[in-house]
């Protein structure tokens, strides 16, 4: 905080004697008026919300006499989170996300990161297929890519399944055990192209002096991309990585589609069709203490693992 | 390209390399490749024939079925997408730009403040929101409107943080001081001046929230009830949830999900190099 003040005091300062030559420079009133438009819908939809949940949170509906008497709404303290712990399907879906989350996270960034570097490689030809073929799934809604592997997964439908039965294989894509690995596969296969470009991006801004040396040194390719560009980008693969985790924390659309096809997929899957259940019976409350708690986790997190991974490259 | 390893290195390897691309490419492109085969079969042969591989061609057939299905629901569905996704992403590309434009070029107390507290708004998870923000419209009553959809959707913390930047990078200050000389206020010398100069980086800013507003779902479930209302994403899930009952609508889940992916991908192929900018630019730290 003091350092955010003291470089601010600092602009202002150095405003006043570089930047007005003739005094003019924008007035406080314009200045305001290029803010207020961007300003005015995030307070409005951002953080009005934001606190907004959080003073739910804290609330409770109570009964005068019994059940039959009239319901009120009262202060309650950590009540409802006391709620949210004791519940363990709010236990039992964070487990499947987190699940999800190790092991998915790193397959779709391990495979991206491949893709990137030997997109960055002389070996490859016909890049741009390859480039925008990966993309593609991008523009696919995660609610369409849903639908669209679940055409795949479906035991009457799908040519998968069929060449699989064809070798003798017995695949039960929307089985108990699996369904969870299918959601994980069309989260892959919609984001693993946005990462590989994010990191493919990061690649192509080096430039070609740093391994220059490397290369005549003889190192093989190999070797300057896991030394030498790896570190490099370390910064794009730790954004990859943050991004990746809130989205699995948030993670509705496909488990949700799945579960119009799969029975083993319940309407409290994930903590985000959890909070979603809880506020379709009308516990907007607990649904709020949920959304606060999962809006928690993303942060620690997410800050948690960028604190961790810039100590330890030192940037 | 010719340099000593490149040479060097083994044709095993480059078999390799694109051995493993060409998998990946099958792997990201089979989907895709089965919704068109399926958009084009008659209900009857999507069981019965082999996925992979045409039928009978029937895609006009099916294209007809699908408009016409509801009172030509499906085309209502579109139309929603398209103004919920471009009129929502150009006013919030418009404000974005007017923001990021004064956080990089005006100095005043608390800027760098206001550009954290932006920041943050990145990672907040905007599911979180969806059901609070669903509360606070139903007392206002604006739930089930299309501004319930749209109103949420111009706000892009992302957006403001790209367009920061890109003004920084293409916006020399000189050219802001020759036309403050020549007279013309802050915000002439931004239409007139600092737009132009803008104009490849908004396209960026436009795309990213176009996409993302296109392919929202969780906020429009919340938001709406009336089926008019519907964008594309949600219409679909709930056909897509009742083809257990209506069998013959899987048909047209199949022909409408190609229908609605198919102009953004063309979009986005066209529009490649954008792309390219906004990702360069997101993992700058």
């Amino acid at each position: 905080m003091t350092d955010i003040a003291t470089r601010a005091t600092r602009v202002v300062a150095a405003s006043g004697s570089r930047r007005r030559p003739n005094g003019g420079g924008p007035r406080v009133g314009t200045i305001v008026a290029f803010l207020v438009p961007f300003f005015l819908p995030f307070v409005l939809f951002y953080l009005v919300p934001i606190c907004y949940a959080i003073w739910q949170s804290f609330l409770v509906v109570r009964r005068t006499g019994g059940q039959y008497g009239t319901s009120y709404t009262t202060f309650g303290g950590f009540e409802q989170y006391v709620q949210v712990f004791q519940n363990t399907e709010f236990w039992a879906s964070i487990g499947r996300i987190a699940l999800f989350g190790i092991v998915q996270v790193p397959v779709m960034l391990f495979v991206a990161l491949i893709m990137a570097l030997l997109l960055d490689t002389p070996l490859l030809k016909l890049k741009s297929f390859f480039r925008i073929s990966a993309f593609m799934p991008y523009a696919v809604p995660g609610v369409i890519a849903a639908i669209m592997w679940s055409f795949l997964y479906s035991p009457q439908l799908s040519p998968v399944v069929d060449m699989l039965k064809a070798i003798g294989l017995q695949p039960d894509f929307l089985g108990p055990g699996a369904v969870l690995w299918s959601a994980a596969n069309v989260s892959t296969w919609l984001w693993t192209g946005y990462n590989m470009l994010i990191m493919f991006s990061a690649l192509q801004s080096i430039p070609q002096e740093l391994y220059e040396a490397a290369k005549l040194d003889g190192a093989s390719n190999w070797a300057i991309a896991w030394q030498i560009k790896v570190p490099i980008i370390a910064p794009s693969i730790i954004l990859t990585t943050v991004f990746s985790i809130i989205g699995t924390l948030q993670l509705y659309a496909e488990p949700a589609v799945l579960r119009q096809i799969s029975s083993n997929i319940s309407s409290t899957f994930t903590p985000n069709m959890l909070a979603y259940a809880v506020a379709s019976g009308n516990n907007y409350q607990q649904a709020a203490a949920i959304s606060v708690v999962i809006a928690l986790i993303t942060f620690v997190l997410s800050f948690g693992f960028m604190r961790l991974t810039s100590k330890k490259a030192g940037l | 390209m010719s340099t000593p390893t490149s040479i060097r290195e083994s044709r095993v390897s480059r078999t390799a390399a694109m051995a493993l691309m060409f998998l990946l490419a099958i792997y990201f492109l089979l989907p895709i490749y089965f919704l068109i085969v399926a958009a084009t079969k008659p209900q009857g042969d999507l069981a019965s024939t082999f996925g992979l591989w045409f039928s009978h061609f029937d895609l006009f057939t099916n294209l007809g079925t699908l408009f016409g299905r509801s009172n030509g629901i499906f085309g209502q569905w579109a139309i929603n997408s398209v103004i919920y996704a471009v009129l929502g992403a150009a006013v919030g590309t418009l404000i974005s730009a007017l923001c990021g434009y004064a956080l990089a070029k005006f100095r005043f107390r608390g800027r760098e403040f206001l550009f954290s507290v932006i920041l943050g708004g990145v990672l907040v998870p905007t599911t979180a929101l969806a059901l609070p923000l669903f509360l606070l419209f139903s007392a206002t009553g604006i739930v089930n409107t299309y501004l319930a959809v749209f109103l949420p959707s111009i706000v892009s913390p992302f957006g403001v943080y790209l367009a920061r930047i890109f003004t920084a990078a293409a916006v020399p200050e000189e050219i802001i001081e020759s036309a403050r000389l020549d007279g013309a206020g802050e915000f002439r010398t931004f239409f007139s001046v600092a737009f132009k100069l803008m104009t490849p980086s908004l396209v960026t800013i436009f795309l990213f929230q176009f996409v993302g507003i296109w392919n929202n779902f969780f906020l429009p479930m919340v938001m709406l009830q009336k089926e008019s209302l519907f964008p594309i994403t949600l219409g679909l899930y709930e056909w897509n949830g009742q083809t257990a009952r209506v069998s013959l609508l899987q048909e047209s889940v199949i022909t409408g999900s190609l229908v609605s992916i198919v102009p953004v991908i063309i979009v986005f192929i066209l529009l490649q190099r954008f792309w390219r900018t906004g990702l360069a630019s997101g993992s700058l730290k």
